[in-house]
């Protein structure tokens, strides 16, 4: 219902040398970065189907261009902020492993590129993501970015979206 | 000018392909005993346009192969010769050859040159070996090319032949068009029969094939009666023709332009062909080439996703306009809500494309069928049905490898030696069913076979060496389900078509990944059934749109049985939470759809909402919903590409509106409900 970005996928490697490149997001007061390269594109948040009997972070389903996507609300999954809906809520579409899955976030800032000095091993604790789904912090002057693996983060049990098969 | 001829060679392609697919249907079908002179002529017609085309680009050696076999076929259709089975065998192979060189064009795929020559000394000898037989011909050239025609026409003194070709009751046009085609041949005059036919006499250097394939364009060659003779038969047939030297001096400058006339002949012919095709379309099936084009799927894949926006859009436009005063936007009104109606139509014809009938698989088995029955010595008659299902080109494309396993193990283990069929008192030849139907909402495909079925005994001992933990008191659903363990075969030979123990956990495990299930009925002597049931994935549903509170869930038609609104009395109180309601004097379950979705709903009163009546796997029950919204086709999306199953629903679709409503499972809510008994209370 709102303007799409398209962004270009190029490969993962692309930003090597000269750092790689993150999309800048906030929940509540924190803010996070994510792989630039897994975003598929960001967009403004539409009423979702709701699905019974699934955990509240799952919004529910939409369809996205005739692909039918889960969204899940990272501020419910980890309690940050106030869920609300309106106008300014975003979503930031995501592409991991050709798995497309829609994130509610409070707000996108922009994108930044962090070379590897700038990134630092995350603390033990501090966030409320377990420092497994962390890469570290980028540190951009003022700013501190919480680096998320978001392929580890939705991959996971955790946020039940990908059924386990047994081997 | 010079033109790159290359553009065009992918058109000539695709229509080849087209042409051989066809080709060996129309081979596969063809009764050898009694072939249809419509199928030969399709067959002949196939093998022409494809020589056309090979020569129009210059390739040779399609041009030869084609050329061969379209003599043979020629004289075929034309009954000098009989159809047999290596006829047939030969014609297939000369198809897969012909597919080889394409290949070798196309991709540059190399080309079995021993296969090709093996292929043309087949068809020569086929076509030399009745030259041979028919000893009426006395110098006729052995080339296959040159038409002997049995009936061993007397040339006259110029090689001309004098033909009396009677015709059967036509329209005048046909006369006509027929008059101007022969008179290409030769001189023709034409005379009304007593009872209104035509008759022609043509004089031409031409054999009779060349007058019956001309005509064979515009009427059954069945109904031609055609006699030749030199001069005297139609001379005493004729007493006021004319005398026999008269004609000669008339024929003398028909001879001359005997040479000329014939590439004319030959031009006119592709189009008294495509004249003729346009003339069946219209009264009967052909003509497949002309309705259908060929476009990439990932154009199609665009088309339906921008429809998809545009559906949004136009959604984003009522919801605007809805605000407007309608006495003042009358006219942006009604334009806008025509504008949702076009949508909605393009929305589903465009969805409608990727559907393919199970024809698209089922039509590349009567071939192996037929070739591994060869191989093994068996008779199998194949029959498919509900070849027109439609299903989604995904879903189709991945069912074509495990379906091909199963019916190879059908022919190879399912239906017995012709010996061993008879000793137990069936038809030497086995039955191979292949049939595909929506049922319930799922898709069934069936391979039906009426051989030995499976040896419970050999598959329990197979078990136990492998050490599988199996029971003699095992039911025997759970039997059959060992056959997809990894490594089982209870074949007592490996051959090379199955029997290695490979396979059918690879068949199952690609059906399961479809989402799929594959179940097998089975008795000793009679045959086996194997089931595979896939869910709607993808596939067109009927769907009946149902509302609960604010949701919007579809239920799949082919479980509905009756909606309706029950009476307060017919609705009872069962145990704690259990309802039952009554319907035509049978009580059945009542399951609230919002207390299994934990819904907020309008009504919680069965008295005051509907109740659907629905059925599966032979279980009724009553689902309890609000109200109904309509009925209307949807094409089912899957929940797990993206996310995951969900407990209760099947899958997922996008409405009119954009919006996604989910798709409720219902076998599994009915199998699932606590509240459903194994069976119907009866009062």
């Amino acid at each position: 219902m709102t303007n799409t970005t398209h962004m270009n996928h190029g490969s993962k490697d692309a930003g090597d040398g000269a750092g790689d490149e993150y999309l800048a997001f906030t929940l509540g007061r924190e803010e996070y970065g994510i792989d630039i390269l897994r975003v598929q594109e960001i967009r403004g948040y539409e009423p979702v189907t709701r699905i019974a009997n699934a955990p509240d972070f799952i919004k529910g389903v939409v369809n996205l261009r005739g692909t039918i996507i889960p969204v899940v609300d990272m501020r419910i999954k980890f309690r940050l902020g106030q869920p609300t809906y309106d106008e300014f809520t975003v979503v930031i579409v995501l592409n991991i492993a050709g798995r497309v899955v829609g994130m509610v976030v409070d707000s996108v800032s922009d994108v930044m590129t962090l070379s590897p000095d700038q990134v630092r091993p995350a603390p033990e604790v501090g966030t409320v993501f377990d420092t497994e789904f962390l890469i570290g912090l980028g540190a951009l002057g003022e700013r501190m970015l919480i680096l998320v693996d978001i392929d580890r983060l939705m991959s996971s049990s955790d946020m039940g979206l990908i059924e386990k098969f047994a081997a | 000018m010079t033109i790159d001829m290359s553009q065009f060679y992918q058109v000539f392609f695709d229509e080849a392909d087209e042409l051989l697919a066809e080709m060996e249907k129309l081979l596969l079908a063809l009764d050898v005993s009694a072939p249809d002179n419509e199928d030969l002529n399709a067959i002949f017609r196939a093998a022409h346009s494809i020589k056309g085309g090979a020569a129009t680009f210059a390739f040779t050696d399609i041009t030869e192969v084609t050329h061969m076999l379209e003599s043979l076929l020629d004289r075929i259709r034309k009954g000098e010769m009989a159809l047999t089975t290596e006829h047939v065998d030969t014609f297939l192979a000369a198809k897969d050859v012909l597919n080889m060189q394409m290949e070798g064009h196309h991709h540059g795929a190399s080309v079995d040159q021993d296969a090709v020559g093996s292929v043309c000394a087949r068809l020569k000898q086929l076509s030399q070996g009745i030259v041979a037989d028919a000893p009426a011909v006395p110098a006729a050239a052995p080339a296959p090319a040159a038409p002997a025609a049995s009936s061993a026409p007397v040339a006259d003194a110029d090689g001309q032949f004098h033909f009396r070709i009677e015709l059967p009751e036509v329209p005048q046009r046909d006369v006509d068009a027929l008059a101007t085609e022969l008179g290409l041949l030769g001189s023709i005059t034409q005379e009304i029969l007593a009872d209104k036919r035509v008759a022609f006499t043509l004089i031409t250097g031409e054999g009779k094939d060349d007058i019956v394939a001309i005509c064979s364009f515009v009427l059954d060659p069945d109904d031609l009666k055609i006699t030749c003779g030199s001069a005297p038969a139609p001379a005493a047939a004729e007493p006021g023709y004319g005398i026999f030297e008269t004609e000669k001096a008339e024929a003398a400058p028909v001879a001359a332009a005997a040479a000329p006339a014939q590439p004319a002949a030959a031009a006119a012919a592709p189009a008294t062909e495509a004249k003729n095709m346009g003339r069946r379309a219209t009264d009967k099936e052909v003509g497949q080439e002309s309705s259908s084009i060929r476009v990439g799927v990932e154009k199609v894949d665009q088309l339906i996703n921008l429809v998809g926006e545009l559906v949004i859009t136009q959604a984003m436009i009522d919801q605007r306009i809805a605000a407007l005063d309608p006495i003042h936007h009358e006219r942006l009104l009604n334009s806008a809500s025509q504008l949702s109606r076009n949508t909605r139509d393009l929305q589903e014809a465009v969805m409608s494309i990727r559907m393919m009938p199970m024809d698209y698989v089922f039509s590349r088995f009567p071939r192996m069928v037929r070739d591994l029955a060869g191989k093994l010595g068996k008779q199998v008659e194949f029959v498919t049905r509900g070849a027109a299902t439609e299903l989604d080109k995904g879903l189709i494309e991945r069912i074509v490898d495990p379906l091909t396993h199963l019916v190879r193990n059908s022919v190879d283990h399912g239906i017995e030696m012709p010996e061993q069929r008879r000793a137990s008192g069936k038809k030497e030849a086995g039955r191979l069913i292949l049939s595909a139907a929506h049922q319930g909402g799922n898709i069934v495909i069936e391979v039906t076979d009426d051989g030995g079925g499976l040896n419970r005994e050999r598959i329990l001992d197979k078990a136990k060496q492998q050490g599988l933990p199996v029971t003699d008191s095992m039911p025997d659903a759970e039997v059959w389900q060992l056959i997809f363990a990894p490594g089982f075969s209870t074949a007592a030979v490996v051959t090379d078509v199955s029997g290695r123990g490979v396979g059918m956990d690879v068949v199952k495990r690609n059906i399961t990944a479809m989402g799929g299930t594959v179940d097998i009925r089975s008795m000793t002597g009679v045959g086996t059934t194997i089931s595979i049931s896939l869910p709607l994935t993808l596939a067109i549903l009927d769907g009946m749109s149902v509302k609960v509170g604010e949701e919007v869930y579809i239920l799949p038609l082919g479980y509905v049985i009756e909606s309706l609104q029950p009476a307060a009395v017919d609705v009872k109180e069962i145990a704690a939470d259990g309802q039952v309601v009554k319907v035509r004097e049978e009580y059945l379950p009542l399951i609230p759809l919002h207390q299994i979705f934990a819904i907020e709903p309008l009504y919680t009163d069965p008295a005051k909402g509907i109740i659907v009546i629905l059925e599966s796997e032979g279980k009724k029950a009553a689902l309890l919903v609000d109200s109904l919204v309509g009925q209307q086709q949807v094409v089912v999306k899957n929940l797990e590409s993206n996310f995951r199953k969900v407990a209760g629903i099947s899958g997922a679709t996008i409405l009119g509106d954009g919006g996604v409503s989910l798709i409720l499972d219902v076998a599994a809510l009915l199998r699932s409900s606590r509240q459903l008994s194994n069976d119907p209370i009866f009062s």
